[in-house]
């Protein structure tokens, strides 16, 4: 009976939509101006950035399918059109306000009446409670991240009402609403995620393969290694509704595929090019190539400070004074970066990367060798990554010509890229190519990673010095202006001083794009924003 | 019908020592796959956790053991670099490797067959010389190259093939499965249009593919064929009177298949795992390209997969050849 009731519903149901659901067909498909075609090396490998192994490109599905409580407020780079973010200045993402209490130590979040998730439920304060205590809890990177911000265990994430969100801080840590706008503390439907997750109380394997948010697009289709296929959301709430209706990003693992895509107009947009292509590509007029320095970021050759040779700081600095600066950033970089030597002695900017005061200078650097030896060569190894090989091949083979000029001979290690984490951890590598930059843009974020006594896997110098971990924390967490100054400058001359790193470049952040492509924004995750992204060809 | 059981059975040991070796040679290449996978900015205790999350921190027997069990479920693990079980890549991703595979292969055959004929009847001939040169340069430039180049040439220079953007453009919808072959599944389809976009997109892997495959075959047509034609019965038959053709299509040629037929099925499977640099210059989603991007991240299952399945196919493979041996030649039949 019942059965029958429904079906008689059913059909009255069709048969008065059909004629309004063949209009929504007819008006649904997405001409190519609304259509964005991206290629790139490797898509997803996950639906949900919080989860264990999410690859680089699952930011961008964070980006695009689900919203935080603030988003960093866009600003222009540049005369060409590109955008970059204001990591201090904020705009209304699920919440509409935000409110930190007089004494500092939590912050109150008005969440947006109107905003629904895809499966249609409203967004509430239990669902934003639900998205971070997952975040602290579920481990690695998401929860990493998280720390980093001093956002550390569920306490801290309470539901005021169904609307009203707090956040109870740990500490006064000026990183803590920073790091609400990453990819990391985004909103998932907590109801359809418990309700699909089997048990689990994370729902790990259910958001691993389906979207449950409230961001600009869904995800139509998903094929991992082949393609991922966005659609707009024309419900969204969060900002302008976006222009672009379809996404598609193909995954096109040879570079010269990429470039040859771009370049006969069949891409619109195309990620991860060698720095030679981007560099053609940029001189060649006809693509537009959006480049940003890449905020925090920097090429670096780390000398291991605890084990002999470059335990000797003379000698640390012999190297500064050989490297081949100008050479790597031709040869090696194509000039896809900002140079990062011959700044002052003194440190005059406050701010992270800063060129560091030395540059090739052969007679200082044999100086400084004779002092630290008595005449007998050094011979040691440098190791790089074999997946960054298109820079740090080039790179290596230059340091190593001439640092044999002032006696110091090396051999090349070339790691494959599953092994060169293993090679960081192990702490004993006494040269080493490498690249880092924290999403979080403030110099003692960068020291506290690469240059702190807790040794993480970036202080691949294994720098310990007491000093240096006095500063960093007391920048770390002071609120007076003063004190952060003078401790900044005072870490970034130890560094200039005591260099376990040299830095070379701060690399570009380069993205190929036709020319009718607009509103093209480069956010710490580095991944396309479609929502913003638009299209006139 | 007897045959081809025992033929089957005399594969198990095989089978089984291909799992056990692949299993152990996953665990000796160096590289940690939890590290790999800790992300960017993972602490120690992150990276432990991970391991323990996937079973790394067992025992090596331990570990195997619980492989069996699954294996004999069926399951293959679960690829961490494309986060989706192994079974359903491979399934997904075979079919577009066979299907590149094959139709290189029928291109290879269809020129080298007739030019290792024609190379033996004229020895010495201008026709004899070219086979020797396309066979030479077939083996001797990397796919990659010929891949390259041939993009270069028919898409970046003359615009005559459609863009290098995998089975399909970006545009167009896959036919619905049957086989997995988009040619075959469109024409089931009766999607005419379909079948050019993938026919368009297919062409160009597959001369790279085929024109690699052309020396191996062009070379034993030709040698067997010499070998067949110095023969007392083709004498005989010369000297019956009978005309030319029928003396090379129909006594010699078919004599002269039986190591093609071998070389042919070594070729296919050889195919099928080497094409890997063609389907990264393509964006082929084939399970090449597949094995190769989990062995860089040190992802242990989908290797393991894919040398487990290359090893299903290769007995199958001979197992078919076999057989067509055996329809070829009668011999084959009581020889066995």
């Amino acid at each position: 009976m019942k059965r029958r009731n429904f079906l008689k519903s059913a059909v009255g149901a069709a048969a008065l939509g059909a004629p309004f659901v063949h209009e929504a067909a007819a008006q649904s498909t997405p001409t190519r101006n609304e259509t964005l075609i991206v290629v790139q090396e490797y898509g997803p490998n996950s639906m949900d950035m919080q989860g264990i192994g999410s690859a680089q490109p699952v930011n961008g599905v964070s980006l695009n399918c689900y919203d935080t409580l603030i988003r960093f407020k866009r600003v222009p780079f540049g005369t060409d059109g590109t955008l970059t973010h204001d990591l201090k200045d904020y705009e209304p993402g699920l919440a509409t306000s935000w409110q930190v209490a007089s004494d500092g130590m939590s912050c109150t979040f008005k969440l947006r009446d109107d905003a629904t998730f895809h499966s249609k439920k409203p967004v509430t304060a239990k669902d934003v409670k639900w998205s971070m205590d997952r975040a602290v809890s579920i481990g690695g990177f998401a929860t990493t991240q998280m720390a980093a911000g001093s956002l550390e265990k569920p306490e801290q994430f309470v539901v005021v009402d169904d609307k009203t969100f707090r956040i109870d801080f740990v500490r006064k840590d000026k990183l803590t609403i920073p790091d609400l706008g990453v990819t990391i503390p985004f909103i998932f439907d907590s109801e359809t995620a418990i309700a699909n997750s089997g048990g689990d109380p994370w729902a790990k394997d259910y958001l691993k393969n389906n979207i449950a948010g409230s961001g600009a697009f869904k995800v139509e289709s998903w094929k991992p290694g082949t393609e991922t296929i966005y659609v707009r959301n024309d419900d969204w709430k969060c900002g302008p509704l976006p222009k672009l209706r379809r996404v598609i990003t193909r995954d096109i693992p040879s570079p010269s595929t990429r470039r040859a895509l771009i370049e006969r107009g069949d891409a619109d947009m195309s990620y991860g090019l060698p720095p030679k292509d981007f560099k053609d590509l940029a001189e060649g007029g006809k693509i537009r190539v959006a480049a940003v320095p890449v905020p925090n970021a920097v090429w670096y050759v780390a000398l291991n400070s605890v084990n002999p040779p470059f335990n000797d700081v003379r000698l640390r600095q012999a190297v500064a004074w050989a490297l081949p600066y100008e050479k790597i950033m031709s040869a090696a970089m194509f000039g896809r970066g900002v140079p990062m030597w011959g700044g002052p002695e003194k440190v005059e900017k406050i701010g992270w990367p800063v060129p560091f005061p030395y540059n090739t200078n052969m007679e200082k650097a044999k100086a400084l060798v004779a002092a630290a030896t008595s005449g007998a060569g050094i011979s040691t190894s440098l190791v790089f990554d074999a997946g960054s090989g298109t820079i740090a091949e080039p790179f290596a083979v230059l340091v190593q010509e001439s640092l044999a000029q002032i006696g110091i001979k090396l051999e090349l290690n070339k790691v494959p890229g599953a092994n060169f984490r293993g090679e960081l951890n192990k702490k004993t590598a006494p040269m080493v190519i490498n690249r880092f930059g924290g999403w979080l843009d403030w110099p003692d974020y960068f020291f506290f990673w690469n240059y702190h006594g807790k040794n993480s896997i970036f202080n691949v110098a294994s720098y310990q010095n007491k000093e240096m971990d006095a500063f960093i924390d007391a920048a770390r967490f002071t609120d007076d202006p003063a004190t952060y100054e003078k401790n900044v400058r005072g870490f970034l001359q130890m560094a200039m001083t005591e260099v376990p790193m040299i830095p070379v470049c701060q690399p570009f952040h380069d993205v190929a794009m036709q020319k009718y492509i607009g509103g093209y924004v480069y956010w710490p995750s580095r991944e396309p924003d479609f929502r913003f992204l638009t299209k006139n060809a | 019908m007897r045959a081809v059981l025992s033929r089957l059975a005399g594969a198990l040991p095989t089978l089984c020592g291909v799992v056990l070796v692949t299993f152990l040679l996953t665990r000796v290449l160096p590289g940690d796959t939890a590290t790999y996978f800790a992300g960017p900015t993972a602490s120690a205790e992150s990276i432990a956790q991970i391991r323990a999350n996937l079973g790394l921190d067992l025992s090596l027997t331990e570990q195997f053991w619980r492989y069996i069990v699954a294996l004999s479920h069926g399951d293959l693990g679960m690829s961490l670099t494309t986060g989706q079980p192994v079974l359903t890549e491979l399934v997904n991703r075979l079919p577009a490797s066979a299907e590149l595979t094959l139709c290189g292969l029928f291109l290879a055959i269809g020129i080298a067959v007739p030019l290792g004929v024609l190379a033996a009847v004229k020895q010495g001939s201008l026709a004899d010389h070219a086979c020797r040169v396309l066979a030479t340069a077939g083996v001797s430039l990397p796919v990659f190259f010929t891949g390259l180049l041939l993009v270069y040439v028919f898409y970046f220079v003359l615009g005559w093939v459609p863009a290098p953007l995998g089975r399909l453009d970006a545009f167009a919808t896959a036919p619905p499965q049957v086989t997995g072959f988009y040619l075959i599944d469109s024409l089931l389809a009766g999607d005419l249009e379909t079948f050019r976009a993938a026919g368009a997109q297919i062409i160009l892997p597959a001369i790279t593919l085929g024109f690699f495959a052309l020396a191996p075959i062009a070379r034993i047509t030709r040698a067997s064929m010499l070998a067949v034609l110095g023969s007392e019965f083709i004498r005989t038959a010369r000297a019956s009177g009978l005309a030319s053709s029928t003396v090379i299509l129909t006594y010699a040629l078919r004599n002269a298949l039986l190591p093609v037929v071998t070389v042919l099925g070594m070729v296919f499977s050889f195919l099928l795992g080497a094409n890997v640099l063609v389907e990264k210059v393509f964006a082929w989603p084939g399970i090449g390209s597949y094995a190769v991007e989990a062995l860089i991240a040190s992802d242990y299952a989908p290797v393991q997969g894919f040398v487990l399945t290359m090893a299903i196919l290769y007995v199958l493979l001979n197992l078919g050849i076999d057989l067509l041996n055996r329809a070829i030649d009668p011999r084959a039949r009581r020889g066995a």
